[in-house]
């Protein structure tokens, strides 16, 4: 935050542009310009952008009857925690938190052991059919699981895995896109490294796991936050599988407090920040591979 | 994790074995996922084609009797079919163009800093890590509530008299959706910009500036052309996502006020799991997913033709 209170004299080194300006003093006056215009429309859209998060944070730690007298006021002179103690000693938010990370990590681990072994079959080894294998898997990238969701269901409920982490965790395990991730990342594995550990007699499954995996650290970290927070974020498939409150998800769950009549204004949004700070924790850690990641999934 | 296959000298009679499990090895190496891929999706989409003439129940097991193309023909003739296939379109429209246009123009003005830019990417990106029930309940009940939210009031400071009500108004629900995606999810697009941006060589600039090229124009004829390949991509990812619209839309207004803003897939679980008629909503899920499919490859192929032609 402080780094943009300095204002744009500080902040505004335009270092892409900064050779690109041309020599003339008028073409230099007209680039400083546009780069304070430039800086004052980014920092306005991004202090717009934190509003809805600061204000719920803001509401979430004022005292009942402060809010009653004046709901939409950012301030207080009495902050407490009086909401985030209610959510956990009255409600069931530490369930659904352990219940989202279980989810969260069993999906993880089988999506990137699964997409990461099929990734190197494909990329590694000959065999035929690749190539047709290979489009199949890719086709289901057209597929929307969403319109999938009933013979799902119905096959779930006659296996009787309705409110159980597997009902949950097997249907998200099938992501093409990590395939693709893998199999463009091990494309460009140089092929003498693989052959190398080929002519020293060393298997498949043991070349993947001691070479390729270890060279691959930026695809599976890109994978293992994209999935993370995918499933930890997924509502729609746990609000039809799990009705078990003990066993609902953390936005599942969320949902509940939601409709259950009569919650105070101040858990509500105690509620919204509990559920948002995992993940703004991650965000906040990996924010580099994440973004990264997305480069890496939407471009190559 | 260990291979099978020792280590130590090769005989032939062992390369002669290994070659054998090597033309197995590749299909072994898939079939994990492949069975996966075929048990959850493949299956499904299958199941969901045949269930489709029938006329299946989640009260009875198995697909129920035969109907032939009825589903097909009374989905084709449900006008509430059709209203929640038009209200996922519109909010589509809604959402995909302030998305890309917003998202570009955000990323090519935060591309010229470097200091400062984590919290510039933070804050554009900090909400799209955050689950849509978070994102439902701080905007239905903090920004978005009647009377004591937070727009209201800041519309009120500046001297208008009744706001609307934002989530409860017909005539606002589905703009307020939108605003809300929007500000939830620009950032995936935002990054997916800055990356684009980051492949364009320096010298492309140098060159253009070197011209003569103000800022802007700069922008104009060479950063904006050069971003064609990402602008495609951004665009048909959220015409996909937008047009997979549940969450936020079941969470704050749940298809209302008076099903205003119920969106396709809210009417597949309604028709699916509250009324329990599978086959007729197998066959919404086809339909909706053809939509998809269809709209995903023509915009796919104009901009490819497009594309080629310039």
């Amino acid at each position: 935050m402080a780094h943009t209170k300095e204002g744009p004299a500080a902040t505004a080194a335009p270092a892409r542009t900064e050779a690109a300006a041309p020599a003339t003093r008028r073409g230099y006056d007209a680039e400083k310009l546009f780069n304070r215009v430039a800086l004052g429309v980014l920092v306005a859209f991004a202090l717009l952008w934190l509003v809805p998060l600061l204000f719920a944070t803001a509401i979430s730690i004022r005292p009942a009857d402060e809010i009653a007298v004046d709901p939409a006021s950012w301030f207080t002179s009495n902050p407490t925690f009086a909401a985030y103690e209610d959510l956990f000693d009255k409600g069931k938010l530490p369930y659904w938190y352990a219940n989202s990370f279980i989810v969260s990590l069993l999906t993880t681990v089988l999506t990137v052991v699964t997409a990461s072994l099929a990734a190197f079959g494909l990329s590694q080894v000959r065999f035929r059919f690749r190539r047709g294998v290979f489009l199949l898997l890719l086709a289901g990238i057209m597929i929307p699981m969403q319109v999938l969701m009933i013979p799902q269901f119905l096959a779930l409920q006659e296996v009787g895995l309705l409110n159980t982490y597997w009902g949950v965790v097997l249907p998200q395990v099938p992501n093409v896109v990590a395939v693709f991730v893998f199999k463009q990342f091990f494309d460009g594995i140089p092929r003498e490294l693989i052959e190398a550990a080929r002519a020293d007699g060393a298997g498949w499954l043991r070349t993947y796991w001691q070479i390729v995996m270890p060279v691959s650290r930026p695809a599976v970290s890109a994978v293992t936050i994209f999935v993370f927070v995918a499933v930890w974020n997924n509502f729609l498939w746990p609000l039809l599988v799990v009705t078990d409150p003990e066993m609902m998800t953390l936005p599942v769950g969320l949902n509940s407090v939601q409709d259950a009549f009569g919650i105070p204004y101040a858990q509500l949004m105690a509620s919204a920040v509990l559920g948002a700070i995992p993940l703004l924790v991650v965000f906040a850690l990996f924010q580099r591979r994440i973004v990264e990641g997305i480069a890496g999934t939407g471009l190559k | 994790m260990a291979s099978t296959v020792g280590t130590g000298a090769l005989t032939p009679d062992r390369s002669r074995a290994r070659e054998a499990r090597g033309r197995l090895a590749g299909p072994a190496l898939v079939a994990p996922f492949a069975l996966f891929y075929i048990v959850f999706l493949l299956g499904p989409l299958i199941y969901t084609f045949v269930a489709g003439f029938f006329n299946g129940s989640l009260l009875r097991d198995g697909f129920g009797s035969w109907v032939g193309f009825s589903n097909y023909a009374d989905v084709l003739n449900d006008s509430e079919f059709w209203r929640t296939l038009k209200h996922t379109l519109w909010f589509t429209v809604l959402t995909t163009i302030p998305l890309v246009l917003l998202a570009l123009g955000l990323a090519i003005l935060a591309d010229r800093f470097v200091r400062g830019r984590w919290f510039i990417r933070f804050a554009f990106f900090a909400p799209y890590v955050i689950p849509s029930a978070s994102v439902s309940l701080i905007f239905m009940w903090g920004v978005l509530a009647d009377q004591t939210g937070l727009a209201q009031d800041w519309l009120k400071a500046l001297g208008v008299n009744s706001p609307p009500s934002w989530l409860g108004d017909p005539n606002w629900a589905m703009w307020s959706l939108a605003g809300v995606t929007v500000w939830w999810t620009i950032g995936f697009n935002f990054v997916l910009y800055l990356a684009g941006l980051q492949e364009i060589p320096r010298d492309v600039h140098e060159a253009a500036a070197m011209d003569g090229a103000g800022p802007w124009q700069r922008i104009r004829h060479v950063v904006i052309p050069m971003l064609g390949r990402t602008t495609t991509l951004v665009t048909v990812l959220q015409i996909v996502a937008s047009l997979k619209v549940f969450d936020q839309i079941y969470m704050m207004t749940a298809g209302g006020p008076d099903g205003s803003t119920r969106p396709t897939l809210q009417y597949i679980v309604d028709t699916g799991f509250t009324d329990g008629r599978t086959g007729y909503a197998s066959v919404v899920s086809l339909f909706l997913f053809l939509v998809i499919l269809l709209i995903s490859l023509v915009w796919f192929f104009l901009v490819r033709r497009a594309e080629k032609e310039s």
